[in-house]
C-alpha cells in the first residue's frame, strides 16, 4: 500500500532528506521519499501494516528531526 | 512574501539597524559586548533555541547547532562584530533561499496549472458553477468561450475550436464538432460547447497528468541520491576537521589558541550542504515542470537523468512514425479514367468490412448507390467478383489476377496492391499504406545530431514495407516481421550491444508495446491524451504524435543535468576553497557564511533555469 502526506513547512532540504532516511529505517517502511519540493511524503508498505499506527510513529520521528515540519493526516 | 518571511525581514532590519548603533558607540569591554548582544538576540535567538532543543532530540550536526556554536564561540574569542554580523548574513541567506525557493516552486507549479477550478451544470433551469469532482459520467455540462475544459467528454452540441497548448504544447488549436471527444485541460476557445462527461474527474486526462507530475519527485536521480548521501558524511567530516584544526596547531606550536579556535569556527559555518541538498532536486524538479510546458510528462528526475545519456533509440513503427491509418497513396490506372477506376473498386468492395476496403470508400468520397450493384461475391484470399452497372468488376490481390487470367503487373510502390479488372481486361491498381508522419524524417534527423549513435525501428509489417519506411527515414536498422514477443526479444539483444553509461529508449504508441516499454532503460510513449495503458506502462509520455518531442526532451534532459552537476562542482568548489582558504587564515567568518547562504542562492537561482524551455 502506498500513501502519500502532505507537509507543511518543510523549509529545510536537508531535514527533508534526513526524515526520509529515518522513516526507510523503519521496519514496517518498504520504501519512503520526502519531495522537498512538492511538500509530499509517499511512504510505501505491505498491506498488513496498520498505516495509522505506522503513521503514529513517522510524526514522532519527524517532529525529532524537524520540529517546525507538521505532517498532514 | 508569506507573514513567517515578512517577520524575518523586520527582525533583519532591526537588527542590521542595532547592530550598526552597537558598532558605532565608542563602548568598552562589558557595555560594548552587551551592545552587540541585542542585536545578535534579536536575530538569532530563534537558531540558538532550535540548536539546544534538536541537542536534546539527538540531532548533534544541526545547522541551527553549528551556528549556534559558531557565533557563540566569535564571541567568546572577542570578534563581536563578527559574530552578530554572521548570524545576520545567515538569516538573510535562509530568507533569500526560502523566497526563491517559494518563488520556484510557484513558477513550476504555474507551468502546470491546468487543473480547472469548475464546472457549469443545468440545475432547475440555471446555469450553476460547481466543483468538477461533483459531476459524475453521463451529466451534460456546458463550456463557454475561453473557459477550461473540466473534464473528458463528448460534445453533444456546438462547434468552437480548442487550444491544447497547455497538455501537447502545441500551439496550433485544433476544431471540435458535435459528436467528437473533447480531452479535459484544453481551453475552449470560441463557440459554446455542451459536453457529455464520460470520465469522472478523479479518471479524466487532466487528474491523471497532475497527479504523475506531482508523483515525478519520489523517483530520485542517480545525481540527487547521491547528493543525499554525500550530505551524510560531509557534515561530520567537517565538523571533526574543525575540532582537529581547533586543538592540534596549538599543542604542536604551543599556544595561539584563539587564533586556531577561531578558523575552526569558520569550518562550523561552512559545514551545512544545503546548497547541494537544495539545488539538485530543484533543477530536477524545474526540469520536469519545464517538459509538462512542452507536452511532455516525464515520471521521475531518473528518467531524465537516463535520456540525457540515451545512446540507443528504438521505435514502433506503426502509430509512432506512421501514422496508423491506412489510405489509398496512389491510384495507377492502365488506359481507364483514373476516378472510374477508384469508383468501380469502392462499389466492388463496398460490401467489405475490411480495412482495405475501407480506405478505398474514403478515397472515393462519394455515396455508394447500392441499386447499381447486381451481383457480389467475396473470393476469400483473393478479393472481390461484383456486377455493377451491368460490368464485371473483379478487385483483389495478384493471387485473384491470376486466377481470372488477367495480364498484370507489379507496382514499384510499396505497400498493401488492389488490382482491378474490368470485363476481364485490367484496368490498373490503387496502393494501399500507412503514411508516414510528417515530421518523422526531421525527428531522426535531429536525433543523430544530437549524437544518438543508433536508430532502429521494430516493426511486425511485411519485409519490404518496412524496409521501405526505414529508408525513407534514415533508420540505421530495421527488423520486420516480429510478433510482440520478438519485439522483446529484439530490444534485450540491442541492450547488450550499447555501452555501460549508454541508455536504450524505446518508443512506441503503447497499444500492444507494453512489455517493450517496461523492458527499455526508458519507455516513451507517444500520443497518450487518454491512453491508460501507455500512461501506465511508460517512464516518459509525449501527449501528441509528434516524434521530434524525443529530440526536445533530451535537450531538456541534457540541459537539466549540466545544471545539476554545474550547481555540484560549483558548490563543493567555492566550499572546499573557503576551508582551504580559512584553515590558513586568509578567509573569515563572511567569506564563510557567504559559502554556505550564498551559494545555496546561487544555486537555486541556477536551478531554475532547468525550466525554462525554447520552443
Amino acid at each position: 500500500m502506498k500513501k502519500v502526506f502532505k507537509l507543511i513547512d518543510l523549509d529545510c532540504a536537508n531535514c527533508a532528506a534526513k526524515m526520509e532516511n529515518g522513516i526507510k529505517e523503519l521496519d514496517e517502511v518498504q520504501d519512503a521519499t520526502v519531495s522537498f519540493m512538492t511538500q509530499k511524503m509517499t511512504i510505501t508498505a505491505d498491506d498488513s501494516v496498520d498505516f495509522d499506527k505506522l503513521m503514529k510513529k513517522v510524526v514522532k520521528l519527524c517532529r525529532k528531526i524537524e520540529p517546525d515540519c507538521e505532517i498532514v493526516l | 512574501m508569506t507573514r513567517k518571511q515578512k517577520k524575518m525581514l523586520i527582525r533583519i532590519i532591526i537588527s542590521g539597524a542595532l547592530l550598526i548603533i552597537a558598532a558605532l558607540l565608542p563602548l568598552k569591554g562589558i557595555l560594548r559586548l552587551a551592545a552587540f548582544i541585542v542585536p545578535y538576540a534579536v536575530i538569532g535567538w530563534d537558531v540558538l533555541w532550535k540548536a539546544v532543543r534538536n541537542i536534546a532530540h539527538g540531532q548533534v550536526f544541526d545547522e541551527n547547532f553549528l551556528m549556534a556554536l559558531a557565533t557563540v564561540g566569535a564571541f567568546g574569542t572577542g570578534e563581536y562584530t563578527e559574530a552578530s554580523a554572521v548570524m545576520l548574513f545567515y538569516q538573510v541567506g535562509e530568507l533569500f533561499q526560502n523566497l526563491a525557493v517559494g518563488k520556484s516552486r510557484k513558477s513550476i507549479a504555474s507551468l502546470m496549472d491546468i487543473r480547472p477550478d469548475y464546472a457549469n451544470i443545468e440545475r432547475g433551469g440555471e446555469l450553476v458553477q460547481v466543483d468538477p469532482e461533483e459531476i459524475s459520467v453521463g451529466d451534460i455540462i456546458v463550456v463557454k468561450a475561453g473557459e477550461k475544459i473540466p473534464l473528458d467528454g463528448v460534445v453533444i452540441e456546438g462547434k468552437s475550436t480548442v487550444d491544447t497548448a497547455a497538455l501537447t504544447g502545441e500551439s496550433l488549436p485544433r476544431s471540435v464538432d458535435e459528436g467528437e471527444e473533447v480531452i479535459s485541460g484544453c481551453i475552449n476557445q470560441t463557440g459554446l460547447l455542451k459536453v457529455r462527461v464520460t470520465k469522472e474527474f478523479g479518471q479524466s486526462t487532466v487528474a491523471k497528468i497532475l497527479d504523475l507530475v506531482e508523483n515525478s519527485a519520489s523517483k530520485k536521480a542517480k545525481a540527487e541520491n547521491f547528493i543525499t548521501r554525500f550530505a551524510k558524511y560531509y557534515t561530520p567530516v567537517v565538523v571533526i576537521a574543525a575540532a582537529l584544526l581547533a586543538v592540534i596547531p596549538p599543542l604542536i606550536l604551543g599556544g595561539g589558541w584563539a587564533n586556531w579556535i577561531h578558523r575552526a569556527l569558520i569550518f562550523l559555518v561552512i559545514s551545512c550542504p544545503c546548497a547541494l541538498v537544495i539545488s539538485v532536486p530543484l533543477s530536477f524538479f524545474g526540469g520536469i515542470g519545464g517538459a509538462s510546458k512542452s507536452g511532455i510528462l516525464v515520471k521521475g528526475g531518473n528518467y531524465l537523468e537516463a535520456l540525457a545519456n540515451s545512446e540507443i533509440i528504438v521505435f514502433d513503427k506503426t502509430g509512432t512514425l506512421t501514422k496508423g491509418v491506412f489510405r489509398v497513396t496512389s491510384v495507377h490506372p492502365e488506359n481507364f479514367p483514373e476516378d472510374k477506376l477508384v469508383e468501380l473498386a469502392a462499389y466492388a468492395e463496398s460490401y467489405s468490412t475490411h480495412p482495405i476496403a475501407k480506405s478505398i470508400a474514403e478515397a472515393y468520397k462519394g455515396e455508394i448507390d447500392s441499386a447499381r450493384i447486381t451481383e457480389s461475391n467475396e473470393i476469400s484470399g483473393h478479393g472481390v467478383k461484383a456486377v455493377i452497372d451491368g460490368f464485371e468488376v473483379c478487385a483483389g490481390n495478384d493471387k485473384l489476377m491470376e486466377r481470372l487470367g488477367v495480364k498484370w503487373h507489379k507496382c514499384h510502390n510499396t505497400g498493401t496492391t488492389v488490382h482491378v479488372a474490368v470485363d476481364g481486361k485490367y484496368a490498373g491498381h490503387l496502393v494501399i499504406s500507412d503514411e508516414i508522419k510528417e515530421t518523422s524524417a526531421a525527428a531522426i534527423k535531429s536525433l543523430k545530431e544530437k549524437g544518438v549513435k543508433k536508430t532502429v525501428m521494430l516493426t511486425g509489417d511485411a519485409k519490404e514495407v518496412g524496409e521501405d519506411v526505414a529508408q525513407k527515414l534514415g533508420l540505421d536498422l530495421a527488423y520486420t516481421e516480429l510478433l510482440p514477443a520478438d519485439k522483446v526479444d529484439k530490444v534485450e539483444e540491442l541492450l547488450a550491444q550499447k555501452s555501460d553509461k549508454g541508455k536504450l529508449a524505446f518508443v512506441g504508441d503503447g497499444i500492444n508495446d507494453a512489455p517493450v516499454l517496461s523492458r527499455a532503460d526508458i519507455g516513451i510513449a507517444m500520443g497518450a491524451m487518454g491512453s491508460d495503458a501507455a500512461i501506465e506502462a511508460a517512464d516518459i509520455v509525449l501527449m501528441d504524435d509528434n516524434p521530434e518531442k524525443i529530440a526536445t526532451a533530451i535537450d531538456i534532459a541534457r540541459k537539466t543535468v549540466r545544471i545539476v552537476y554545474q550547481n555540484i562542482v560549483f558548490a563543493l568548489a567555492v566550499k572546499f576553497a573557503i576551508l582551504v582558504l580559512g584553515a590558513v587564515g586568509i578567509a573569515g567568518m563572511w567569506a564563510a557564511v557567504f559559502a554556505d547562504v550564498g551559494v545555496s542562492v546561487l544555486a537555486i537561482l541556477n536551478a531554475m533555469r532547468a525550466s525554462r524551455v525554447r520552443n
